[in-house]
């Protein structure tokens, strides 16, 4: 599998990175590089195997419904680039 | 009886699915310890995970947990021992971390069913696909600054159920009734208010139509609507807007739209994402979540009668008609204000007054039943009164009426106004006597065979008795009087 | 006094040899002076660094210390510190300011250490060299015999590693998802663990990947580390992924020794290009255990080619999405753009460095739709497979050797040229991250450059007191007493 221009240009977009066209060819050739080093994994059967999702195999804590957070409004927008009021402030955005 | 819609090309029938977003009753948001309370001011009730600070982490809340599975078992569907928590990756202006931490490969609940009721008394199952828990976004303000939107996260985190149904539904009525059925079952268990005004139940409607016996075609989904109403008038703006788009040649789009009801027609999302790509998988913040059968047996044997059963009673054991029990047990507050009037009096009567002159008081005045100016056991009061023959059926009504504006009990009333039966049969027969007296026309029009001269005369006898003739006792003399 | 091991000055201090202020004020200069040269911190807080002094010092007046009392520290800029800067690396961070401290430095503090300051770090803890910082690259204090061209440290945690070599801190904190703490501790002649998946806290730590991220020290001696872990570990319940186990005494263990352990020798890390220094080094390193009472058995680790390709899959689509919330709306850097995607795109564009761009990007391609499959489901297929590698071979063995890195640390700008041959570098110790296991660097000597080289000990999960016993063993009969020459100065 090698990713074409499109698909770079795509994937960067779906990522919000914004891309010049002019860096489309190396970054194609690097991920493309990536990737395609990564196939070696296509020489491992894993008939049969379960996937391995996380870093231990036990269950998720529970935690006990309680309000031991919030009201800490000042905090939460102290490093806010934009804030209007209480509120984080963006460009509007159009529903 | 079923539903379609007559085009140029013949007649279309309406495919509908529903998903329904229902906030779960906690104290606190599915993954963080921060209030979930409606209203509050903003940004109060967000704590850093809700923000997605850099290394803020999600711990599953143990109630939402338990009320999703209430809920699965109210929904008579499978409960999924193993479930797990997913990512769903995407950018919004009011989704923090920029995914939706979800259920998207093994839900916690799979699939169930819910019987809807529809006016003609039939009722209809339809498919539950499945029941999964994942979190709200937070609200974004649009109204308040020309150029910007404002965000407030309260919401943000706050558990949500997402209750997707099979394809089943087949009219703006069944799609209606499908909501209405769901809230109750949710207000029964307690695991959802159903507020639709705040936001607590949002309903994401897929419609399509096609020609009877054709496979489904494109659908499209309505997102958000937020009254029962609206679902019914967005399922019938978007089926005619699609038979009308595929008969004038034209391809429904699969796209999110959205249902003015203003204008009353549904119209295409402009913000939604260029391509979606959930790029879902699982968020390894979150291990497994893992139930223990046992503790799923518990919640089981402490499940409340929900509509189903309690209509069902109702109808086996209290002698209801069908409909009559289901208006009542469509509100959790109005079949506990029924069994209490019911209790050891007659509940076909009880459920009259109930639905007739109790409905049309609540209506006039805006009370809820659960504020109804006519507690319960003073309906029970009244309804003892009539039984042993201390007040007529008749001046019950006026009874109740000075209920509503006094507040007073109906034994006081009635005292105070001595509103107490004429049982004296001296005092009755002696009204009977005068007025036939008074009309000997009349009693020989009646004799010579105008039967229903005989109400005629029970009308001015009761007038003479100010209304408070024992019916019974009235009748009986005027029958013997007139031989 | 800056030369004291991190048990040492403890003893010291408790002994009142010295104040914890002098320990710190020694240290505050050392960092003035060679700081400027290294760059290994990105933030010097002597304002802060001081105060903990002080109160250590009236701590140890009360008789109340703690087991790092008036202990200097550089904390890697990727922990969360509370009303200081903490940035990742990265310039999207250059001015957060966190208003919480991570559980793990809270632990520290709690057990009474001196924050002297924030070590630079690769950019979000990606990178191999500590060459993708937004702060710069850090040098590593060894220089190669009659060259004084700079060399990397090794990352990420190459700032944490460069202090404690150069003597900038006498123990730091680190984190490791494919090496970070165990690669830059080979560089740097020093020592560093990577304790088990779920053994300390990441709440509060920026995140990479969270499924393989762990936080560990780095120390110069493998009692100094046994000493920071025992602080840093612990049950969190804000992190649902923390071990509920208890917290051995770590030091301890570094003093039982090897007698009767079988110590495996896995043979997939033999690899054809293993320069010979290595290969003589990871031989020497099993005579000395041998020499000390253990026995080697030959081990097989039949999935090991396979870890680095399953790391750099699994790894950048955790980081895809654990890097989203970087968006310019509640903090960090905002670059405007004429709507909300703009912005968001510019502000990614302009706050994210290369590397980080590249893993983002292969992170969103290997999980988006018609990929998944194909990438990250096998990805977890073979990470199991790595996982049951590890524990048929701890079946027949209670620790694993191995080399810690492929080489010696290289030059600043070598092995740029493309993504994966930089990759290389984690190809011994992404494994243990696949797995969860713990493991530990140990210097264990030079290499004909006169650049130190790291021996690794794997162990099973929650065994770092085997690690840690064999990990002491090695330093023992290593003897490694070199230090770079930029302290002999
Ligand atoms: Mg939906
Ligand atoms: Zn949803």
């Amino acid at each position: 599998m090698s990713l074409d221009p499109a698909t770079v240009r795509r994937i960067a977009k779906l990522a919000r990175i914004r891309v010049d066209e002019a860096q489309v060819p190396q970054l194609q050739a690097e991920l493309n590089g990536i990737l395609g080093w990564i196939e070696q994994l296509n020489e491992v059967n894993v008939d049969g195997v379960e996937p391995l999702t996380g870093g231990l195999t036990m269950a998720a804590p529970l935690r006990v419904d309680a309000v031991t957070d919030g009201g800490i409004a000042e905090a939460v927008l102290a490093n806010a680039p934009d804030r209007a009021d209480d509120y984080f402030a963006v460009p509007k955005v159009v529903e | 009886m079923t539903y379609t819609i007559e085009g140029n090309t013949g007649s279309w029938e309406v495919v509908v699915g529903l998903e329904v977003h229902a906030q779960v009753i906690t104290q606190s948001k599915l993954f963080s310890g921060a209030a979930t309370a409606f209203g509050a001011a903003p940004n109060s009730q967000v704590s850093f995970v809700d923000a997605a600070f850099p290394g803020m982490l999600p711990v599953v809340n143990a109630e939402a947990v338990a009320q999703a599975v209430r809920t699965g078992l109210g929904l008579r569907a499978h409960i999924n021992l193993v479930s797990r928590f997913d990512r769903k990756n995407y950018f919004y202006a009011d989704l923090p971390s920029g995914y939706q931490i979800s259920q998207f490969e093994k839900p916690i609940v799979g699939a169930g069913v819910i019987e809807i009721e529809l006016a003609d008394g039939s009722t209809k199952q339809i498919g539950v696909t499945r029941l999964h828990l994942e979190q709200d976004a937070g609200k974004s303000l649009h109204d308040q600054h020309p150029a910007k939107s404002y965000v407030d996260l309260n919401r943000s985190g706050v558990a949500l159920m997402e209750i997707v149904s099979e394809p089943d539904i087949r009219s703006p009525e069944e799609a209606g009734a499908y909501v209405k059925k769901l809230r109750a079952i949710l207000r029964y268990l307690g695991t959802c208010d159903g507020n639709m005004e705040e936001g607590s139940l949002r309903a994401d409607v897929n419609v399509s139509v096609r020609k009877h016996g054709e496979p489904y075609r494109t659908r499209c989904e309505i997102k958000n609507v937020n009254s029962v109403r609206f679902v019914m008038q967005a399922v019938e703006a978007e089926a005619a807007r699609q038979v009308d788009l595929w008969e004038s040649g034209g391809t429904v789009q699969q796209e999110t739209r959205l249902f003015d009801s203003a204008r009353g027609v549904t119209r295409p999302m402009r913000s939604k994402e260029d391509a979606h790509d959930y790029r879902y998988f699982p968020d390894p913040d979150l291990l497994p979540l893992v139930l223990d059968e046992a503790w799923v047996a518990d919640l089981a044997s402490k499940l409340p009668e929900l509509p189903d059963e309690k209509r069902a009673r109702f109808i086996a054991d209290l002698g209801l008609t069908p409909y009559d029990a289901g208006v009542l047990v469509a509100d959790q507050a109005a079949a506990a204000y029924f069994e209490t009037v019911a209790k050891g009096r007659d509940a076909k009567q009880a459920a009259n007054w109930i639905m007739g002159d109790l409905f049309a008081v609540l209506n006039r005045t805006g009370h809820s039943i659960e504020d109804s100016p006519v507690p319960a056991p003073a309906l029970g009061q009244l309804l003892d009164l009539i039984a042993d023959s201390t007040i007529n059926g008749k001046i019950a009504k006026s009874v109740f009426e000075a209920m509503v504006e006094t507040g007073d009990g109906p034994e006081a009333i009635v005292a105070a106004r001595g509103l107490r039966q004429v049982t004296d049969t001296g005092a009755i027969d002696a009204a009977v006597d005068a007025v036939l007296a008074a009309n000997p026309d009349k009693v020989a029009d009646y004799k010579a065979g105008k039967d229903k001269m005989f109400g005629f005369f029970v009308g001015q006898i009761m007038k003479s008795l100010a209304g408070k003739g024992n019916p019974a006792l009235v009748n009986a003399s005027l029958k013997q009087r007139l031989g | 006094m800056i030369s004291l091991s991190l048990a040492q000055a403890r003893a010291a201090l408790r002994a009142r040899q010295m104040s914890a202020r002098e320990l710190t004020t020694a240290y505050l200069g050392a960092i003035e002076a060679l700081n400027p040269q290294l760059n290994a911190y990105v933030l010097v807080t002597p304002e802060v660094a001081l105060a903990h002094a002080d109160a250590a010092d009236a701590a140890l007046a009360r008789g109340a210390a703690r087991p790092l009392t008036g202990i200097p520290l550089a904390i890697k800029d990727l922990f969360c510190t509370k009303g200081t800067r903490t940035t990742a690396g990265s310039k999207i961070l250059e001015n957060f300011v966190p208003p919480y401290e991570s559980t793990v430095t809270a632990n520290l503090l709690r057990d009474g250490a001196v924050f002297l300051g924030k070590a630079n770090l690769d950019e979000f803890a990606m990178g191999s060299s500590n060459m993708t910082s937004a702060f710069g690259a850090v040098a590593n204090p060894w220089t190669r015999l009659g060259d004084n061209r700079p060399l990397v440290p090794g990352g990420s945690s190459g700032g944490s590693a460069a202090a404690v070599a150069a003597h900038l801190a006498l123990g730091a904190t680190a984190t490791d998802t494919g090496g970070s703490i165990r690669q830059p501790a080979s560089f740097c002649g020093i020592v560093g663990i990577k304790p088990t998946y779920g053994r300390c806290s990441r709440w509060g730590v920026v995140a990479f990947a969270s499924s393989l991220d762990q936080a560990g020290p780095l120390a110069r001696t493998v009692e100094d580390a046994a000493i920071l872990l025992g602080s840093m570990a612990g049950h969190d319940p804000k992190d649902s992924t923390s071990a509920n186990v208890p917290v051995p005494d770590f030091a301890a263990a570094c003093a039982r020794g090897v007698k009767g352990l079988r110590i495996g020798v896995p043979r997939e890390y033999r690899s054809d290009g293993m320069p010979p220094e290595i290969e003589a080094l990871w031989l020497q390193g099993q005579q000395w255990l041998r020499e000390q009472g253990a026995t080697i058995v030959d081990v097989s680790l039949p999935h090991t080619k396979y870890a680095l390709a399953t790391y750099y899959i699994v790894a950048p689509a955790e980081a895809s999405s654990n890097l989203a919330r970087y968006d310019g709306v509640r903090f960090g850097l905002r670059v405007d753009g004429g709507d909300l995607g703009e912005l968001y795109e510019n502000t990614r564009a302009a706050g994210f460095g290369a590397e980080v761009k590249r893993r983002v990007l292969i992170g969103t391609y290997v999980l988006s739709a018609g990929y998944y499959d194909a990438y990250n489901l096998k990805a977890q297929k073979v990470r199991a497979l790595i996982l049951k590698d590890f524990t048929d071979a701890f079946e027949h063995c209670d620790a694993l050797l191995t080399p810690t890195a492929p080489s010696a640390a290289f030059g600043q700008g070598e092995k740029m040229d493309d993504p994966v041959t930089m990759y290389l570098n984690d190809v011994f110790t992404v494994p243990a991250n696949m797995a969860g296991t713990p493991g530990l660097s140990v210097p264990a000597g030079l290499d004909a450059q006169g650049l130190p080289l790291g021996l690794q000990v794997l162990g099973r999960p929650f065994d770092e007191e085997t690690v840690f016993a064999v990990g002491a063993a090695l330093e023992r009969a290593a003897g490694f007493s070199a230090v770079p020459r930029i302290l002999a100065k």
